[in-house]
């Protein structure tokens, strides 16, 4: 068995991972500039604050993400441009559309409320409880 | 354990395909193809059962038999409870569900066989299906989620085949079966396959030539399931390395059925029940009728797991079926 280990180690698909690290760097670069470029508009246009406006960003590429995922084209450019969509916001809300999608046909109760959060789920359970660890930290450091 | 077979004939074959396999290297080779991957139906499962249907209706209709003469029917595929499989053949012979993963193939071949060499039955129909977007569902992720995959992952191939044996006389014989044993070589990353199921094939392929005392210079050629080009090479190096044994004669049926280079989407190669009986039941069994090949060794490779045990940190078994096909 070691043997056979040694000799398939041999033929070991290659993964070009300076060029995957390089694409999701650049496709993360600019979805970031895309978002500070919303916030700016928002800021300009409608007069809001930078919260507000980072609030209206977020809702916005969640928004076009899932109209994407359900035009059925966001999971080719997933596969193109890798980590780099699927780290910020859009990911998630890739996620969460596509589960829905593919759970469709079983009905509304069945199909889509118990399957949406198939992937997205540990994201929220474990997000609330490291954003509970961490606001406790910064009580007991910095008081209230 | 290999049985020997003297009445057994490979009588008429049928090949149902997807978009991916008709773009692929044998497309002119297939009875039927599917432009869309929901066949026209509501969902991927239920495009799944119209493709075992449809390979079905087109056997029947090739070999100008109707359903009634159908002893019996062995069928499986990768949906849970082997659904396509079953909702796909109602109406058609007596049934048996098999689950082989994608070593199905042979498995129901050689089941089949078995029951017309036993003289219990007269004809009947080895049928095996997958879809890749069911088979996405049931190991991965969401169909539409498109997550990045790995160079040595292998692409679930789309479609239904089935084939009709019999002990009526034809031009391709079923010769000798080799049933395979479960294999747990420690490997556990189910996004390259080959790896996993090369030793397999390597067993299944070893004890065949022990038990006919044949060389692999008997076979016109050697064929595994869906090793994929990786798998492919493991098992020559390991072959050439450990036993002196050079693979000259031999492929890989996940390899031949997709163009690699231009369909970067499939990565390592085909897999999937179907994938190893779209290329011998239509491009392999062409060539034998035609009598360019004459003596095929058919292995069929198979991973059993399921993504629950993968959790659980489980290894991934494997397991292999070959069948020898001979020009009569």
């Amino acid at each position: 068995m070691d043997r056979y280990k040694e000799i398939a180690d041999l033929h070991k698909a290659k993964e070009n991972r300076i060029y995957n690290s390089f694409v999701s760097f650049i496709c993360g670069g600019v979805m970031g500039f895309l978002a500070e470029l919303i916030i700016e508009c928002l800021m300009n246009w409608f007069k809001l604050s930078r919260t507000d406006s980072s609030i209206y960003m977020i809702v916005i590429f969640i928004f076009i993400s899932c109209l994407f995922t359900s035009l059925g084209f966001f999971d080719k450019l997933v596969t193109k441009f890798k980590c780099g969509l699927i780290i910020p916001i859009t990911g998630f809300a890739h996620s969460v559309m596509s589960s829905s999608l593919d759970a469709k046909n079983e009905g509304l109760i069945y199909g889509i409320g118990s399957n949406m959060f198939k992937l997205a789920g540990s994201v929220i359970v474990y997000g609330v409880v490291s954003a509970f660890i961490l606001g406790l930290i910064r009580y007991l450091i910095g008081g209230v | 354990m290999t049985f020997y077979y003297n009445n057994v004939y490979l009588n008429n074959t049928s090949c149902v395909t997807g978009p991916y396999e008709k773009d692929g290297l044998l497309g002119e080779y297939f009875d039927k193809s599917y432009s869309d991957l929901y066949m026209g139906e509501k969902s991927f499962e239920k495009g799944e059962i119209r493709l075992v249907k449809d390979s079905l209706n087109i056997l029947l209709r090739k070999s100008k038999i109707n359903s009634d003469s159908i002893d019996l029917v062995v069928g499986g595929d990768l949906l849970n409870q082997i659904t396509a499989s079953t909702y796909g053949s109602v109406d058609i012979g007596n049934f048996i569900g098999i689950y082989g993963a994608c070593s199905s193939s042979v498995l129901g071949m050689i089941i089949v066989s078995n029951f017309i060499e036993g003289g219990f039955i007269s004809r009947g129909i080895s049928l095996v299906s997958s879809h890749n977007m069911t088979s996405e569902k049931q190991f991965r992720y969401p169909t539409e989620y498109g997550a990045p995959r790995k160079n040595s992952s292998t692409f679930t191939s789309t479609g239904s085949a089935c084939c009709l044996l019999s002990n009526k006389k034809s031009n391709v014989r079923v010769d000798c079966a080799t049933l395979g044993r479960i294999i747990d070589y420690k490997e556990n990353d189910p996004n390259d396959m080959g790896r996993v199921m090369a030793p397999s094939a390597i067993d299944t392929l070893l004890r065949h030539l022990k038990d006919t005392g044949r060389d692999v210079s008997y076979y016109d050629l050697i064929l595994t399931g869906d090793l994929g080009k990786y798998g492919m090479e493991i098992l020559k190096d390991y072959l050439d390395k450990e036993y002196d044994i050079i693979l000259s004669n031999y492929n890989d049926c996940g390899v031949m059925l997709y163009d690699l280079e231009k369909q970067s989407d499939i990565h390592a190669g085909g897999s999937g029940p179907v994938c190893s009986a779209l290329v011998v039941y239509s491009y392999i069994y062409e060539l034998m009728k035609k009598k360019k090949l004459k003596r095929v060794l058919f292995l069929a490779t198979g991973a059993l797991f399921s993504p629950l045990l993968i959790y659980q940190k489980e290894n991934i078994n494997s397991i292999c079926h070959a069948i020898s096909l001979e020009v009569v």
